[in-house]
């Protein structure tokens, strides 16, 4: 982990890294759509439908992942000032809204045949709206300051402010009377599903979120490569305008 | 045509195929974003850096 935090003991191992896991994220992607929608029976009660849960339940998952991942990140600039920490965060946030959005767009079609609406304004479809909202929050943010130690250490706030959602998010469904289903995975007394269902979902939850890792990785170099970019035409930058400045100052 | 048509006989087969098929747009899109700006970040520090260590990403 300690090696891992110098940028460029990070670019060298992510660098090997990066094949393997998405190797392994397309296998077990393609393997998790197969059993998602070949091998799992049709639910005795939704039918056929019930195949949007195989995406809508890993999407929303790795939106509540990824969110803890930033908020790891989001410590480490607050506290070791560590610039992959910022990085991470900034990686992380489209990744979060596009996996965030993906969850309210799916759960909005399999609520239409379900429950007979697209939307209805309950606890945990709400909470989840919020959740898409920080994430387009933090990539504004992070567009709209230029100096990027101080977009970091605001977004890293904002991060920390929001974190109170995720469990919002989670426990919504026993706090609250809502229309969508509570936990049937994670709760008390083991999963309620059956098995031929649950598996497919174990699966592409590994997938989803070996995915989101893969993706993170990459978006983290890249990140890496943008600030090197930038240090590099500052640097370009500084004698230049001393050159202009000197002339300017030389002229009669 | 067998095959398409038992498919269109699956009640709520237009809400299964929507969730996929958005589903595969937001990932697919974000990977092609994700690709598309490194390609972007990669070239113009070539520009900067010569050698392309940069670049490399070492």
């Amino acid at each position: 982990m300690m090696a891992l935090a110098n940028p460029a003991n990070f670019m060298r191992i992510s660098g090997r890294l990066l094949p393997w896991l998405a190797a392994t994220t397309a296998v077990c992607l393609l393997v998790g759509l197969i059993l998602a929608l070949v091998v799992a029976p049709p639910d005795y009660q939704q039918g056929e439908t019930v195949r949007i849960m195989f995406i809508h339940v890993p999407a929303a998952w790795v939106a509540s992942l990824c969110y803890m991942v930033m908020t790891g990140a989001a410590l480490g600039t607050l506290v070791w000032r560590h610039p992959l920490a910022d990085a991470a965060q900034k990686a992380a946030a489209p990744l979060g809204a596009a996996f965030t959005f993906t969850c309210l767009v799916t759960g909005s079609l399999w609520g239409k045949p379900m429950w007979g609406t697209y939307w209805v304004w309950d606890a945990r479809l709400t909470s989840v709206l919020v959740l898409f909202l920080i994430y387009l929050g933090l990539i504004g943010l992070w567009q709209a300051i230029e100096e990027p130690g101080r977009a970091a250490r605001a977004a890293a706030i904002m991060t920390l402010v929001g974190v109170v959602n995720i469990p919002i998010v989670k426990f919504s469904v026993d706090w609250w009377n809502t229309l969508h289903q509570p936990a049937s995975v994670f709760r008390m007394g083991g999963p309620a599903l059956d098995p031929s269902m649950l598996w497919p979902l174990l699966v592409m939850a590994a997938g989803f979120s070996l995915l989101f890792a893969t993706l993170h990785l990459y978006a983290i170099r890249t990140e890496v490569l943008r600030r090197r970019l930038r240090r590099l035409m500052l640097n370009a930058a500084v004698p230049a305008a001393a050159t202009t400045f000197a002339i300017v100052e030389a002229a009669p | 045509m067998t095959a398409l048509s038992a498919l269109l006989a699956v009640p709520h087969v237009g809400f299964i195929l929507a969730a996929y098929g958005v589903t595969a747009a937001v990932l697919g899109g974000t990977v092609a974003a994700l690709v598309l700006d490194r390609r972007r970040q990669t070239r113009r520090l070539r520009r900067f850096d010569p050698r392309g260590r940069g670049a490399a990403g070492r």
